[in-house]
């Protein structure tokens, strides 16, 4: 299953001076790849991520799918938010199982999924907490749990570790890609954390802001086990800082 | 261990409100005694006593009138209660629906709110005449507003991420009501709820003072007739239990429930 873009545009009216948040995007997602999103916030790049999981409608352009265009919200690319939007009146086996509960999976089967679903996700123990019981962490492991349950195609996570502490983070992200090459899911992660996406990604898009474009797109070949010592690496990461910083620049000499 | 730690302070709380009412009763008898029994600036008849309330309680528990009020009002109350849950929660959905006239609508069912169930009465015997019709209406108008403010502004509240997410397992329609919408605005629904039965609870003494012929309200009417200062306070006090024991003992646990599941507690 491949994801294509084809000159997505997406502006909001915002009055009299129409906000261009998106421009041109073109893009093409293999099966199976690990696509980070990285831009500076307010940038779009949540909008586009909103637009592929069908949760908001693009100005202009299209948005396939193995070469059908979507246009609803669809179980085949499941959004995993920024804030865990876990629901709290459910405890952790529940708020897992939801997905396959609406799909009218029958229970033991569902269990004996989401059972293996919580091992995946070391959540081991926690099975009947309640969301306000759960640290951070612990909640993003459900809401990736949550995510995986209806075996959708297409992950897409908004910064989806962005709330958490450097530790838990560190921990997730090596989980998020165990998880992946078990899956063998497409992932789109959209963040604003540079070393982030250099960890991760196959590919990394860079979006820039006002009017959003893609501004540079990087394939990083490097093995991931030696990505936190390759000196290739470092300088590249400079260097997306550097560009960002000078976007920055630009824009507070321009107002 | 634990439960033998704790034990002293319930007893604690316990104690100290028996003593409570028990100071208020002797109190209350000593006024009785001096106002009444020795300086006689008080007729017996306009204050009551404790003694004689237990007495007069005891009467109409012997000769069924209490029985009889009891089961009447309860009667009425459950149903209209229950009518004014499935008005107020519909009512309440609708409007989250209709965008076009919602906010007005909001605006009169407040302005309507602020009017006590009990002038709807004049209304409700034209429309009704003296009848169970009556009251049923009385209560029901008053809950219902609360109800569907609550199960409105419940609605309208929730985090939209909620409904993204759920759309997005593919839950849709109905599912997506009784699934996530419902769930996500309980604690506002059952709050509007408590309110509405405050309400009717009043509506249901307030209608069945002045238009019914039996009942806790038409008792404590009678009580007046017949100049039965005692019996007026054993009803009132019968009022203010079941009252209270709904508030506490129903709402107060099911809201705890709720509350302590979402960690808002």
């Amino acid at each position: 299953m491949s994801l294509q873009l084809i000159d997505v545009n997406k502006v909001f009216p915002n009055g009299g001076s129409p906000n261009h948040v998106l421009k041109g995007i073109n893009l093409k997602v293999a099966k199976g790849e690990l696509l980070c999103i990285l831009g500076h916030s307010g940038c779009g790049k949540t909008t586009l991520l909103n637009i592929i999981a069908g949760f908001l409608g693009q100005t202009s352009g299209r948005v396939l799918m193995d070469g059908n265009e979507v246009t609803h919200i669809g179980t085949d690319r499941i959004m995993m938010f920024q804030e865990a939007a876990l629901f709290p009146w459910l405890n952790v086996i529940d708020n897992i199982e939801f997905g396959l509960k609406v799909q009218g999976m029958k229970k033991a089967e569902r269990r004996k999924k989401t059972l293996a679903l919580i091992d995946m996700v070391n959540l081991k123990g926690s099975e009947s907490f309640y969301v306000h019981q759960l640290s951070g962490g612990m909640k993003q492991r459900v809401a990736l749990a949550r995510a995986l349950a209806l075996d959708s195609e297409i992950l897409l996570m908004d910064e989806p570790f962005a709330a958490l502490d450097a530790f838990t983070k560190d921990k997730l992200r090596q989980e998020l890609l165990r998880i992946w090459k078990a899956c063998q899911k497409t992932i789109l992660l959209v963040t604003h954390d540079v070393e982030e996406a250099i960890l991760l990604a196959d590919r990394i898009i860079i979006i820039a802001s006002q009017p959003g474009v893609i501004s540079r797109e990087i394939h990083i070949s490097v093995a991931r086990d030696k990505r936190q010592e390759s000196d290739q690496l470092k300088k590249l990461a400079l260097s997306i800082k550097e560009e960002f910083c000078i976007v920055v620049d630009e824009r507070e000499a321009v107002s | 261990m634990s439960s033998t730690k704790e034990r002293p302070y319930l007893d604690k709380d316990l104690l100290t409100k028996i003593f409570f009412y028990m100071g208020l009763i002797i109190l209350w008898q000593l006024i009785y005694y001096l106002c009444v029994d020795i300086l006689q600036i008080w007729k017996f008849y306009s204050f009551p006593s404790p003694v004689k309330v237990v007495h007069s309680f005891i009467y109409i528990v012997q000769d069924h009138t209490m029985g009889v009020a009891l089961y009447v009002s309860l009667k009425r109350i459950i149903i209209g209660y229950g009518l004014a849950i499935v008005l107020g929660v519909v009512t309440g959905a609708l409007l989250t629906r209709i965008k076009l006239v919602a906010q007005p609508l909001r605006g009169l069912f407040l302005g309507l709110q602020t009017l006590p169930n009990i002038s709807w009465l004049p209304f409700a015997i034209l429309w009704f005449g003296l009848s169970e019709g009556s009251i049923l209406f009385v209560i029901v108008i008053g809950s219902l507003l609360s109800i569907a403010l609550g199960v409105d502004s419940g609605i309208r509240n929730i985090n939209p991420l909620y409904i993204q997410a759920g759309k997005n397992m593919g839950a849709t329609g109905l599912e997506l009501y009784t699934n996530i919408i419902i769930p996500a605005a309980l604690p506002t629904i059952i709050a509007g709820m408590k309110q509405g039965w405050s309400f009717a609870w009043r509506g249901l003494i307030a209608g069945e003072m002045l238009a019914a012929s039996t009942g806790l309200g038409q008792v404590l009417m009678t009580g007046r007739e017949l100049a039965d200062i005692n019996q007026i306070t054993v009803i009132m006090i019968v009022i203010i239990i079941i009252g209270v024991t709904v508030n506490n003992y129903i709402f107060g646990r099911i809201e705890n429930k709720v509350l302590s599941v979402r960690g808002l507690l």
